[in-house]
């Protein structure tokens, strides 16, 4: 990343004072304990990424032994940045499988999702920059998330509590130039997605569901929940052939309009449209789980949208996305608009175009009540 | 002393703040006023100008029972809002209009300052002009808003953001003495929460001055609404976790000329308040109004309707979308309703030309009559069961219609007010 937000905030934190001019970077204050990847199991966060030692190889995003990447069917949206996820189970430890909810995992578990744009998205050769790598760490008394932000070589990262806004530009799948200004979260944007009602902060993304299908093309890993268990870094799953699989979402073949439709809102949406997460005051559950229509928004009045609503009247009018609250959050740019509310400064145009098929499709009309 | 602070400090900034009372404002013999004199515990000073990421920094570094004290200044909060999450939190300013947060510039998330932390306490401040909503606290249990501005600086418009002050699902939530103003939805929104006080605040220039939402147990008293488009709402809304609201008192408010044009984006449930409402009671159970002094209302003073003359589908098992169980005493009500506007407005004209020919006044007291079967008197179906009734007593020269709506088959409009004299026990009050 190349934008000089570190020198920004510097300034900002001493006015008046001086200072902020040291070249030797002193220890990092967190102590990880020596060998593998790992961290600090009682203090804090490190400030360095090159700390938790996940990486053999941070620019190349080669992870060290014992770090597993893993990829998802259908990923969260995030400006159509790519990621690179890892996962590091502590050795002799195992995470217990769940047909539902992400893996119960053992204390010492890191994950780390790494956001990075190509410089041009048809030909990976042409180089990328690497924006930064969100890191989650279960500790004795739960999960804790930050973000990285990775230095204008692309080979180390810093703690950014306070989040940071990085201008990234490239060439998109369709040859044109495209550029956005990428949000890196703070610490509670962090959260916000990630914690739920009982203030329990926990990952999102490792799920049987998302997690059944193969590795990344580099990776040599064909079956990756298998790959888990024969590492032993997975336990109690049922007998293959049993688990759950959600569909790529763009994929025709991988599923039906609704599933693919239901797996994107699930992974997109669900972190808070649940009815444990924030926004479950708005009574709209967007949850693979929720079976009922009206309760993931079919006819389904707007509660306290603002002016999230448009002026149309349901979340979801069968037959007529354009009449559809959720199609319109979702097309929106404008911060009090759209949904995601963080995360998001781009309109996810595959992932819109298969949720207004879905609800161009579906039967039925609203009508008032008799 | 001067404090030097290289990058990889940043993280730590909330104990370096800690050290010292003057935290970073203490650089140097011309530091300003230190925020934090006076303040008993330990209190992180923010100084003038800080930005949103020393601001945001502090507020995840802080540790429960610390007070952030902010300069007198203006904070430009551009970017992507603020949050608080650590419990036992004070943010505090030197006074509604001395020290503002401006959101002005915000570009991302849906509110200027989210709060999901209890005990969470917010004084003598002024929030502005965020896009979204401007303080939103969710899930905390015990709220204290004291004295703080919350306002769109450009009037009403459209384009404001929905809420000023705005707790949801949250428990023992006090606001008092506080300023809302120029909200597109609500300026003092309680929604989903129980055990509430609003009291001693100012709502003005808003849709809705002050709502309470699918809540349980609010005391609404001492409060100013005036110039909104409906100056106090009771509303319950289906869908929701928490189902229906009950146990709101209204009392000793002066719920004067709300007469601002709706300017709701449309598709709002205020957007369907008629401008020139004064309290408005949509599906709301159990509501004490007395005491309070309403005055000039274009559509009406008390409107009570059900959520089925809306015409939103829902489909809520739990929901229960018919009001009950009012007791509506005590008031000075003055002003004649002549000019109800919107679609409600125009029921609210249908409905009266049955009383009037040809309309001349909403009657100060409306209800739309509408009576589900299972809430009926036995005796009588056009009729709420006694335990249930709407009951008014000594409101001065108030009248009162019961509109019959929408069944064509009940017997007309009404202004006979027979049945409705009768009392119910007094709610209890709020303790906080």
């Amino acid at each position: 990343m190349r934008a000089g937000w570190v020198l920004g905030i510097t300034a900002a934190l001493a006015p008046a004072c001086g200072g902020g001019d040291d070249d030797d970077a002193p220890a990092d204050r967190c102590v990880v304990p020596e060998g593998g990847p790992g961290f600090d199991p009682d203090g804090p966060m490190c400030d360095r990424l090159s700390s938790y030692r996940l990486f053999d190889d941070a620019n190349a995003q080669a992870p060290a032994d014992g770090v597993v990447p893993f990829e998802l069917n259908t990923p969260l949206f995030s400006d159509y940045a790519d990621k690179s996820r890892f996962l590091f189970v502590p050795p002799g430890e195992a995470m217990q499988w769940d047909d539902v909810e992400s893996f119960a995992m053992p204390v010492g578990t890191i994950i780390a999702k790494t956001f990075w744009y190509p410089h041009d998205k048809r030909d990976p050769a042409a180089g990328r920059d690497l924006i930064e790598t969100r890191i989650l760490l279960h500790r004795a008394d739960g999960w804790e998330a930050a973000a990285y932000v990775y230095d204008d070589a692309d080979e180390e990262a810093h703690l950014a509590v306070a989040g940071a806004r990085v201008d990234v530009a490239w060439t998109h799948d369709d040859g044109e130039a495209r550029t956005v200004e990428f949000a890196v979260p703070d610490k509670n944007q962090c959260k916000n997605c990630h914690e739920e009602l009982d203030d329990t902060v926990g990952p999102l993304g490792p799920k049987a569901r998302h997690m059944n299908r193969a590795g990344r093309a580099d990776s040599g890993i064909d079956d990756q929940l298998q790959h888990l268990i024969d590492a032993g870094a997975l336990a109690g799953a049922p007998a293959p052939g049993s688990w759950p699989k959600a569909p790529a979402f763009d994929d025709p073949d991988a599923g039906t309009l609704e599933a693919r439709a239901r797996a994107w809102l699930d992974i997109n949406c669900a972190h808070c449209h649940n009815p444990r997460g924030a926004a479950r005051t708005s009574g709209l559950d967007l949850s693979l789980a929720q079976t009922e229509p009206y309760e993931y928004g079919v006819c389904k009045g707007p509660v306290a949208a603002g002016m999230g609503s448009g002026g149309r009247p349901y979340s979801i009018v069968p037959g007529d996305p354009d009449q559809s609250i959720l199609v319109y959050r979702l097309e929106s740019t404008e911060a009090e608009i759209k949904m995601p509310e963080v995360g998001r400064s781009l309109v996810h145009e595959e992932g819109v175009a298969v949720i207004r098929a879905w609800i161009a499709a579906m039967k039925g009309s609203c009508e008032p009540q008799p | 002393m001067p404090i030097r602070l290289p990058w990889w400090t940043l993280s730590a900034l909330g104990a370096i703040s800690l050290a010292g009372p003057a935290g970073l404002a203490g650089c140097g013999d011309d530091a300003p006023a230190d925020p934090c004199a006076g303040v008993e515990g330990t209190c992180v000073a923010v100084p003038a100008g800080a930005d949103r990421d020393v601001i945001q920094t502090i507020l995840i570094e802080a540790q429960p029972g610390t007070t952030i004290a902010f300069a007198a200044g203006t904070y430009d909060l551009g970017g992507s809002g603020i949050s608080l999450d650590v419990d036992n939190v004070t943010i505090q300013g030197a006074g509604m209009d001395e020290t503002i947060l401006s959101f002005a510039n915000q570009d991302d998330g849906g509110q200027g300052l989210l709060v999901t932390s209890d005990d969470f306490q917010i004084q003598d401040i002024g929030l502005e002009d965020s896009p979204g909503d401007l303080l939103k606290i969710e899930g905390a249990v015990g709220v204290t808003i004291r004295r703080v501005r919350a306002e769109w600086t450009g009037g009403p418009s459209p384009d404001n953001g929905a809420y000023a002050l705005y707790p949801v699902q949250c428990e023992d939530v006090l606001i008092e003495d506080s300023l809302a103003i120029g909200s597109s939805d609500a300026g003092i929104y309680v929604g989903q929460s129980r055990n509430i006080v609003v009291r001693r605040n100012r709502a003005e220039y808003n849709v809705a001055g002050i709502e309470i939402e699918n809540s349980i147990g609010a005391d609404v008293y001492d409060n100013v609404a005036t110039n909104n488009t409906g100056g106090v709402l009771v509303f319950s809304l289906p869908g929701l976790q928490l189902a229906n609201g009950s146990i709101t008192r209204v009392y000793d408010n002066e719920i004067v000329g709300n007469n601002t044009e709706n300017f709701a984006p449309p598709g709002n449930i205020v957007g369907k308040v008629p401008t020139g409402t004064g309290i408005a009671l949509l599906a709301a159970h159990q509501v004490e109004i007395f005491g309070n002094t309403i005055e000039d209302h274009d559509s009406v003073h008390i409107g009570i309707i059900s959520y089925s003359t809306t015409d939103i589908e829902f489909d809520d098992p739990d929901y229960d979308p018919d009001p009950d169980t009012i007791f509506i005493h005590d008031n000075t009500i003055t002003g004649d309703s002549t000019s109800p506007t919107g679609e409600l407005g125009a029921l609210l004209i249908l409905g009266m030309s049955e009383i009037q020919d040809p309309f001349m006044r909403v009657h100060d007291i409306t209800w739309d009559g509408v009576v589900p079967a299972a809430k009926a008197d036995p005796k009588d179906p056009t009729k709420l069961a006694a335990e249930l009734q709407i009951c008014l007593q000594d409101n001065g020269d108030a009248d009162f219609a019961n509109l019959h709506w929408p069944n064509t088959e009940l017997p007309e409009a009404s202004a006979d007010a027979t049945d409705h004299d009768c009392t119910h026990d007094p709610l209890p009050a709020v303790e906080l």
